[in-house]
Order: structure tokens, then C-alpha cells, then sequence
């Protein structure tokens, strides 16, 4: 591209021209594509959560009597905020998924770096199969598991417990990260781990001082993963909690918020804002270790 | 002072490792023994919550619904005699099928956009396009039912200011089962955008420049470097989708919750609606267990398609 | 400080793979041992078998007295420099040259006296802040070989360190190396497949090729009195020309038939050492620096000429040299530059055949 501007000037030869033209202009359709492209995509990507927000900052008047279009916001009014917020249950819920969140990002990140540090570097018998062993895991959804889940989580007495949802969350979180850490630690050269042997170290010191500083990117973009989708999950509380006050968000705000009537929407909005706001947060700051996560399944695996 | 000693390997080889040989074993073994301590954790949450379910739902569809005796494949057979579960097959199989393929075509075309604009711009746009992926998908189909909303439907609204008819979305199977497409789609795309774009800046730039050199249009670049040097990702990421998409549950839940009249339930909503919502616990386990063959064809591909690219990168 | 015994080691691969073959080798104290050879000749995992990184399969290596077979590498006393320097990358210079002694639980102030001693050896005091990412080739080889000395081992292990460096660097680091070793005379072990860099930091070379030992000695007993074959075309740069010839005994002297041109006389003081090989086929070693122009007044016995026709003349600057082909074999001749040669030409040439090799082709050996 860079020699069309290049050969212009030798313009002398006619059929020289026209093609540098052409070049040219074809590149800027390609552009004009491009961004006309991303436009559209932008506008459909965003509609959704935006129509939230102007629904969130609308009184029950405004919405349930629509004059003109319901795109716009006239009156905006926080009430519908302040209501969630002063509402004791959905302290609740924002309280339950930040215990649930916490403890299975630490139980996921202690498990997948420990077992992924093993199966990258420290081979032992079985260790090849139980390295696929974990990609399958990773292919098994949880709508598969969580009727027999269920019964297994019933009979520890953990039904309607956060508790329960905290032992069976590793099996969403686990696998994917133990798959990505293998991927982060074999990338690691392995003259830095005979360096840091001859340098007398242990195992442990040469995970804890060697491998997780240097692949810090992959155990941010994990634990990302593990928060996100532990944040997100929706299958095992709807199946397993159905008192209030056990709830996490995401199943609170789809089950408790609505209740059948039609002017409850802008709170319901409101509730799922608020409900989505940490992951958003996570990745507007983290965006380039939440991309390498999502990615590295696939670049690395 | 040594010189070589050629002749010393066959005398001299057999008697070392027998003193050295023991103490070695023994390291080398306390080495995998410390390794297995570590991935012990993962074997117990791979073994206790994934392999023993699996089986424990295996026994559970052979119950009756009381769990009190062994029925056999009886289930299965009162299932497929059903009118509603077959619909739900179809419906399962049509739903993830359109879904992933749009996904993919729709990914595939805002990677090579994105790809195509400055470098400098990328990131705002990625940034914009990815945020469906993000918000957990239950909370954000929330808004697309309140778009869908029969009497306030703001879709809608924007239809009949550009002069269209107005939609019953989730009053009317075909539009139901249309919208559920919909939504998945629109929280799927970026997923697949991303990987593709990931797998189009994997190509280096030379190649291009090569196929140029060579003759290549735009279009032939597009068909013979940049795919062939996708396939895998492509096929890895499709398969993946698949899996999700079949066996997704969020979306129906909170859009349609399976109706109107059943008809747009798919196997995990179905298999909830029967196994915890009307207690009959094996049946249920018997639904989701349907999802298991078409499950296991595409781990077995994506399997193929990472050992391959692990071949390939190797 | 400590020398090294190898004895009789072998490593062997899964699936049978001999990499080393039952080598010998006894290390000196404070001495200075390259080991070189082409790639896949042994010389890195002998090296590793020192450090403990691999296995030994048989035989034993003994380190200041002691055999190490089973000694983890940590226990070895040992510090070994690295190819691509494996500088810890989360860790400034000052950390990477401490964790060794950090490790070791000495006290703070002793763990300082030491990395500042070594930063002064290696003229690396302003870096020791910094990351490794913001260091460049040459400091970072530095910072490898600071983070040895600090911990003061019995041995240094050194694994091709210079090859990741340009021309240039690679000539200014080789120096900075000898200089390291002659202050603080710790032995040494250095790998390198580059003969210029044995022969030049060497107190003895070590020449492996599959597996074995070809020949130990210091540098200019390697030069001047190859053992092998493999030694003879390895050291030396250009390599030494082999020729096929026939040594022919005439009424008490001997010459050499390269063709039915040139023929050579062996100078006299060797004919006692080539008698028995009399009437035999034989590979002739010469060294390019010893076929040059032919220059008048010079009358030194033993001195041959020929003439050829070059097809290649290469200036060099310090020297040309002269590529010509005899029967398919390709012969190299160094010339003083002030000699006008043209290719193509035919130009008469001098050989001292004082320095001239004799080689057994059945057994490669020198004779």
C-alpha cells in the first residue's frame, strides 16, 4: 500500500496512473466499509444496555405512559437506585455474590496454579491424561451436571446454602484456568527454572518466586475468568437457592425483582445494572488481560 | 589426564547405573509424587463434581420418579414418545445450529473490520463491541425482554418509526424462538470477533505482502492465506460455541422461560423445568443426559483440531 | 575451588540414544576447560551432567573430591551461566545476583558486600536497578555471569554464553570472561561450538564429536599436533585441506603423489615417522596459512612449491584467500594481500611441508 504513494509521481505512464488510482480509492471503500461496519455493529451492541440505562432513570409514570419515543430519558430520576440500595435483600444479594465470588476465585486460583505448575513442568504418571482430562472438563457445560449436582448437593445439606454454590463453582472456573496457567507456564523458558534449581531452590520457591511473578499476566487473566464467570453464573443458583436471603445477584435480580407487575421495570433495570456493574468495572480497567484470558485458549492451547 | 575412552561404554555401563540407578529412581519418584500431591486438588474437583455426576446421572435416569426402583432406559423411551421433548430436540438443534452460524459469520466479518482500521482506533472499537460478552448474559437479556416487552416494546416503537409492522416477539412461537436467536447472537458475536481477530494479528504480515507480490487480490489473500491459516481456530472456536450454545440455559430462562406453550424450551431448560421445578428428578437427568452424544462428538473434534494445532506449533 | 573428575560417564536417552559415551576427564584446580565440538556432540549435556540438570546414566563425576551423582544441583556448589542468560525477568539486576544467596539464608549485609563486589568486577554498578528487559545483549551476559560469581562456587558452568551476541560484543565479552577468571581463578567449564573462542579463552581445549573425546590439550598443542582427523579440520579457521594422495618411498626418500604433477618430498626429519606407511593411500592435511606465495630468498628446508589455477580469490584484508579445486576437492591457500592473484590464472604457490599432516583414512587418525 505504502509504494502507491511511492509511484505516483512517474504519472507520465497513463496505465500507471489509473492503477495507482484505483488503489487508492479502493482502500478508502475498504475503510468507509470498515467503519460503516463498526458503526452499525456498535449501535446493535450497545442498544440493549443503554436502553437499560435510560429505563433505570425513568419514574414508573414515565414508563408506563409513553409519550413519543421510549429512547429518551425525560424526567431522570436516581429513585429507582436509591430504592435497591436502601433495600435490605438486595444488600443481600450484592453481599452473597461478593463471598461467593471471593472464595471460589481463591479455591479456583490455589487449585488450577498449583495443578497447572505440576502438569506443566513436574510430569508424573497419568499426568498427560489428566492435562486432556482437564480440556474435557472444560467442554462439559453446566446444564449437563446440575440435576445429579442437585441431588449430591442436597444430600450434604448445602441446598439453599452460598456454601453450596461455592463447592460447585470450581467446575466452571477450574478447568479453563488450570488449561490457560499450563499454556502461561510451558511459555516460561526452562532455563529459567535450571537457573533458579542450581540457584538452590525448592519446588515451592520456584513457583512461588519464579513462575507466578513471571506469568503474573495469566494468573490476573485467570483470575479475571474465575471472577467473571462466577459473578455471571445463573444455572447453579437458580437450580440449588430458593430462599432470598442466599440468593447472588444475578439470580436475585432475574427472580426477586420481578413481580409481575409492569411498573416495577425501571427498578428491575436498575437492579441489573448495578448487578453487572463489577464485571464491566473489571474489564474496563482490565481489558487487555481479560482479552489475553478469553484468547488464550485458543492462541495457546 | 583423559583421553578418550571409547571402549570403556560397553564394560563400564552396566555396573554404574546399579549404584547411581536407586537413589535416582527414588528422586525421580519423590519429584512425581510432589506433582501429583499438587494436581490433587484438580483430580478431586475433576473426579467428585464432573466424573462421579456424570455417573450418578447416568444411575439417576434409570430410576422412577420416586427413586425407589430401576426402570431402566424407561425414561429415554417415555421422552422420545413425547411430542414436547421431540419439539424440544429440534428446537435445541435449529437454535444452536442458526445461532453459531450467524455468530460466526457476524465474528468473522467485525474482525476483519476491526483488523482493518488503524491500529490506533482498535482498542476503543474492541472495547465497544465486546461489552455483550461481559455483562453476565441473565442480567442483559433482562433488557432485551423489557425491549421485547408486548406493550412497551421499544423495538417495536422504532419499527413503526421507520414504518414497519409491529412484532409480537415472545407472544408468537416462530418470533419467540426468532428472538431467543437473536439474543444469543448478539452476546455470542464478540466472542467470536475477539478469537478471530486474536487469530488474524497471528498472521504475519509478510505472508500478505508475499500473496501480493504474487498476484493475490485482496479476496484471494482473504481465501488462501488468512483462512488456511485460521482453519483451526475457526473449527475450535465453532465447536466451542456449539457446546455452549446447545447447551445454554440463561438466555430461555429469563426470555421465554419455554413458552409460549413449550415451544421454544431447549434441553437445560427442559431438563429444569422437569427434573427441579416439577421434581421428577431421573426424568430430568434423562433430558440433559440427551445432550451427551452430540457433546461428546464435538469434544472429540476439538480434541482432534488442539492436538493438531499442538502438532503444528510444535 | 575444586577440580572436577569425570569418570567413565554416559548418558543415555530414553530409547537407547547414546548422547555421551563413556567419556574421562580430570579438571584442574583454578583451571580454564572449554569443551567444543559441532552441535549434538555431547558437549552440553556432559556440561549438564556436571550441573546436575540431567542424569547421569553411568560412570561418576566427582567435584572437589566428592562424587555428585545424586546431589540435587542445588547441593552441588555450582553456578552455571546460560545461552540466553535466563535472567529472572520480575527481578532487578541486584535481586537476580542475590536470589542464589538469598536462597542460602545469608545475612543481608554479606548478600550487598558481595553484588557490589561483583557489580565492580563487571563494571555493572549503575545498572543494578534495573530490569533485565531494559538491559542490553552484553549487560545482561554481565548480569549472567555476575549472578555466578556472587555465590563464589567451586565450579562455573558456562553453556555457549556468547552466542546469543553480535561479532563484535562476542570478541569484547570473550575478553571480559578471561579477565573474570584470572581475578577470581575459580574453575571453569565453558561450552562452545566456536573453535576461535576455545582456542582463545582455553587453558585446555576439550574436542568431543559423537559422543567421545577427541583430543584434550592446550590450545597450540591442538593446532600443532591434531590427533584425529576430526580435530585437524575442526581447529584452525579456514579449516585444514585434505588431499588423497600415495606415499611413495624412492631410493630413501620420501614423496608424496598428489597426481602425476605435483609431487611433494616429506621433509627428512619425518621420514622415520612415515616409513611403515610407505606405498599406502593416505589423506595429506595441510593448513591454508601454510600454502602461500611463493616468496624469493626464502630457503627454509622443507619448503615445496607447485602451481594452480584459483577460480575463487577472496580479500580479506589481513590476507587473501585462494579457493582452487584438485580432482573435486575444493583447496584453500592463504596469500600475503600485497600478492596481485587473478582468477583464472595459473600461480605457482609455496607449501611448508614441515607443518604437513599425514592422516590414516581407515582409522582417521593423525599419524
Amino acid at each position: 500500500m505504502m509504494s502507491a504513494s511511492a509511484a505516483s509521481p512517474s504519472a507520465v505512464l497513463p496505465g500507471v496512473a489509473r492503477k495507482v488510482g484505483s488503489l487508492r480509492k479502493e482502500r478508502r471503500w475498504a475503510l468507509i466499509t470498515a467503519y460503516v461496519s463498526l458503526v452499525v455493529a456498535a449501535i446493535v451492541m450497545l442498544a440493549p444496555p443503554f436502553y437499560m440505562l435510560i429505563t433505570s432513570l425513568k419514574t414508573s409514570a414515565e414508563i408506563s405512559n409513553p409519550v413519543g419515543t421510549p429512547w429518551i430519558v425525560r424526567n431522570p430520576t436516581l429513585e429507582n437506585y436509591w430504592a435497591l440500595i436502601s433495600d435490605p435483600m438486595f444488600r443481600g444479594f450484592f453481599f452473597n455474590s461478593i463471598k461467593i465470588t471471593a472464595a471460589v476465585v481463591c479455591v479456583t486460583m490455589v487449585i488450577s496454579v498449583l495443578a497447572a505448575f505440576s502438569l506443566a513442568r513436574m510430569k508424573f504418571f497419568g499426568s498427560g491424561l489428566l492435562a486432556t482430562g482437564v480440556f474435557l472438563t472444560y467442554l462439559v457445560p453446566d446444564t449437563l451436571l446440575f440435576i445429579p449436582l442437585y441431588q449430591i448437593v442436597g444430600g450434604l445439606g448445602l441446598l439453599n446454602s452460598i456454601w453450596g454454590l461455592v463447592l460447585v463453582y470450581p467446575t466452571l472456573t477450574v478447568p479453563f484456568c488450570t488449561w490457560i496457567m499450563i499454556g502461561y507456564f510451558a511459555s516460561i523458558p526452562k532455563e529459567l527454572d535450571e537457573a533458579a534449581l542450581i540457584d538452590g531452590a525448592n519446588w515451592m520457591q520456584m513457583l512461588t518466586k519464579i513462575f507466578i511473578p513471571v506469568a503474573l499476566p495469566g494468573i490476573i487473566a485467570a483470575t479475571i475468568f474465575a471472577f467473571t464467570v462466577s459473578w455471571a453464573a445463573f444455572v447453579y443458583p437458580t437450580a440449588f437457592i430458593t430462599r432470598p436471603d442466599e440468593m447472588p445477584l444475578t439470580i436475585g435480580v432475574v427472580s426477586q425483582l420481578i413481580r409481575g407487575d409492569t411498573f416495577a421495570w425501571g427498578q428491575l433495570m436498575a437492579g441489573a445494572l448495578l448487578a453487572a456493574l463489577p464485571p464491566v468495572i473489571v474489564y474496563a480497567f482490565l481489558m487487555d488481560y481479560y482479552i489475553a484470558g478469553l484468547t488464550a485458549g485458543a492462541t495457546k492451547g | 589426564m583423559a583421553l578418550d575412552a571409547t571402549t570403556i561404554t560397553e564394560t563400564g555401563r552396566p555396573a554404574a547405573p546399579a549404584t547411581g540407578g536407586m537413589t535416582l529412581q527414588r528422586f525421580a519418584r519423590r519429584r512425581s509424587t510432589i506433582a501429583f500431591l499438587m494436581a490433587l486438588p484438580l483430580i478431586a474437583v475433576i473426579a467428585g463434581l464432573v466424573a462421579w455426576p456424570a455417573g450418578y446421572a447416568i444411575y439417576l435416569s434409570t430410576l422412577n420418579r420416586r427413586m425407589t426402583s430401576f426402570i431402566g432406559l424407561g425414561n429415554f423411551e417415555i421422552l422420545l414418545d413425547s411430542e414436547t421433548f421431540r419439539m424440544v430436540i429440534w428446537q435445541s438443534c435449529i437454535f444452536a445450529i442458526t445461532a453459531v452460524v450467524l455468530k460466526a459469520l457476524l465474528g468473522f466479518w467485525l474482525a476483519h473490520m476491526l483488523h482493518h482500521i488503524p491500529t490506533k482506533g482498535q482498542r476503543v472499537w474492541r472495547g465497544m463491541l465486546l461489552l455483550p460478552w461481559v455483562v453476565p448474559p441473565a442480567l442483559s437479556t433482562l433488557g432485551w425482554w423489557w425491549m421485547f416487552d408486548p406493550s412497551y416494546s421499544s423495538l417495536n416503537w422504532l419499527l413503526t418509526a421507520m414504518g414497519g409492522p409491529s412484532i409480537p416477539w415472545l407472544g408468537e412461537p416462530g418470533w419467540a424462538r426468532a428472538s431467543v436467536i437473536i439474543v444469543n447472537v448478539w452476546a455470542g458475536t464478540p466472542f467470536f470477533m475477539i478469537m478471530y481477530l486474536a487469530a488474524l494479528k497471528s498472521v504475519p504480515d509478510q505472508l500478505y505482502e508475499a500473496a501480493a507480490i504474487d498476484g493475490a487480490t485482496g479476496w484471494q489473500g482473504l481465501r488462501f492465506v488468512t483462512l488456511p491459516m485460521m482453519r483451526n481456530i475457526i473449527s475450535i472456536t465453532v465447536l466451542f460455541s456449539l457446546i455452549v450454545t446447545f447447551a445454554n440455559y440463561d438466555i430461555v430462562r429469563v426470555l421465554t422461560n419455554g413458552g409460549p406453550r413449550d415451544l421454544t424450551h431447549v434441553f437445560a431448560s427442559y431438563a429444569f423445568q422437569v427434573g427441579v421445578l416439577s421434581g421428577n428428578i431421573p426424568r430430568g437427568a434423562a433430558v440433559s443426559l440427551f445432550m451427551f452424544p452430540l457433546l461428546a462428538t464435538v469434544a472429540f473434534f476439538m480434541l482432534r483440531g488442539v492436538n493438531q494445532r499442538n502438532r503444528e506449533m510444535a | 575451588m575444586a577440580q572436577v573428575s569425570i569418570r567413565k560417564v554416559v548418558k543415555e536417552y530414553e530409547g537407547g540414544v547414546q548422547a555421551v559415551k563413556g567419556i574421562n576427564l580430570e579438571i584442574d584446580d583454578h583451571e580454564f576447560v572449554v569443551l567444543v565440538g559441532p552441535s549434538g556432540c555431547g558437549k552440553s549435556t556432559t556440561l549438564r551432567m556436571i550441573a546436575g540438570l540431567e542424569e547421569i546414566s553411568g560412570g561418576e563425576i566427582a567435584i572437589g573430591g566428592g562424587v555428585v551423582n545424586d546431589i540435587p544441583p542445588r547441593d552441588r556448589d555450582i553456578a552455571m551461566v546460560f545461552q540466553n542468560y535466563a535472567l529472572y525477568p520480575h527481578m532487578s539486576v541486584y535481586d537476580n545476583m542475590a536470589f542464589g544467596l538469598m536462597l542460602r539464608k545469608f545475612p543481608k549485609e554479606e548478600i550487598r558486600r558481595r553484588v557490589e563486589n561483583a557489580a565492580q568486577i563487571l563494571d555493572i554498578k549503575v545498572l543494578l536497578d534495573r530490569k533485565p528487559k531494559a538491559l542490553s545483549g552484553g549487560q545482561r551476559q554481565r548480569v549472567a555471569m555476575g549472578r555466578a560469581i556472587v555465590r563464589d562456587p567451586k565450579v562455573f558452568l558456562f553453556d555457549e554464553p556468547l552466542s546469543n551476541l553480535d561479532a563484535k560484543l562476542r570478541v569484547q565479552m570473550r575478553t571480559e570472561i578471561k579477565k573474570v577468571h584470572q581475578t577470581v581463578k575459580t574453575t571453569t567449564v565453558y561450552v562452545t561450538h566456536d573453535q576461535v573462542e576455545a582456542m582463545t579463552l582455553a587453558d585446555r581445549v576439550v574436542v568431543m564429536n559423537h559422543g567421545v573425546i577427541e583430543q584434550v590439550g592446550p590450545p597450540q598443542e591442538l593446532y600443532h599436533h591434531p590427533q584425529t582427523k576430526f580435530v585437524a579440520g575442526f581447529i584452525g579457521s579456514p579449516a585444514m585441506n585434505f588431499i588423497p594422495t600415495r606415499l611413495v618411498e624412492t631410493s630413501g626418500a620420501l614423496n608424496l603423489e598428489l597426481s602425476s604433477d605435483i609431487v611433494l618430498p616429506i621433509p627428512e626429519d619425518r621420514i622415520g615417522r612415515y616409513k611403515a606407511h610407505a606405498g599406502r593411500e593416505l589423506l595429506f592435511g595441510i593448513r591454508p596459512e601454510h600454502m602461500t606465495e611463493v616468496r624469493p630468498n626464502d630457503h627454509r628446508p622443507g619448503l615445496a612449491s607447485f602451481h594452480a589455477t584459483p577460480e575463487v580469490v577472496e580479500p580479506m584484508g589481513a590476507e587473501t584467500l585462494l579457493h582452487f579445486w584438485k580432482d573435486g576437492h575444493e583447496i584453500c591457500a592463504k596469500f600475503d594481500p600485497g600478492v596481485a592473484v587473478e582468477p583464472g590464472v595459473r600461480t605457482p604457490m609455496a607449501i611448508d611441508m614441515n607443518r604437513m599432516h599425514l592422516i590414516d583414512p581407515k582409522t582417521d587418525r593423525v599419524l
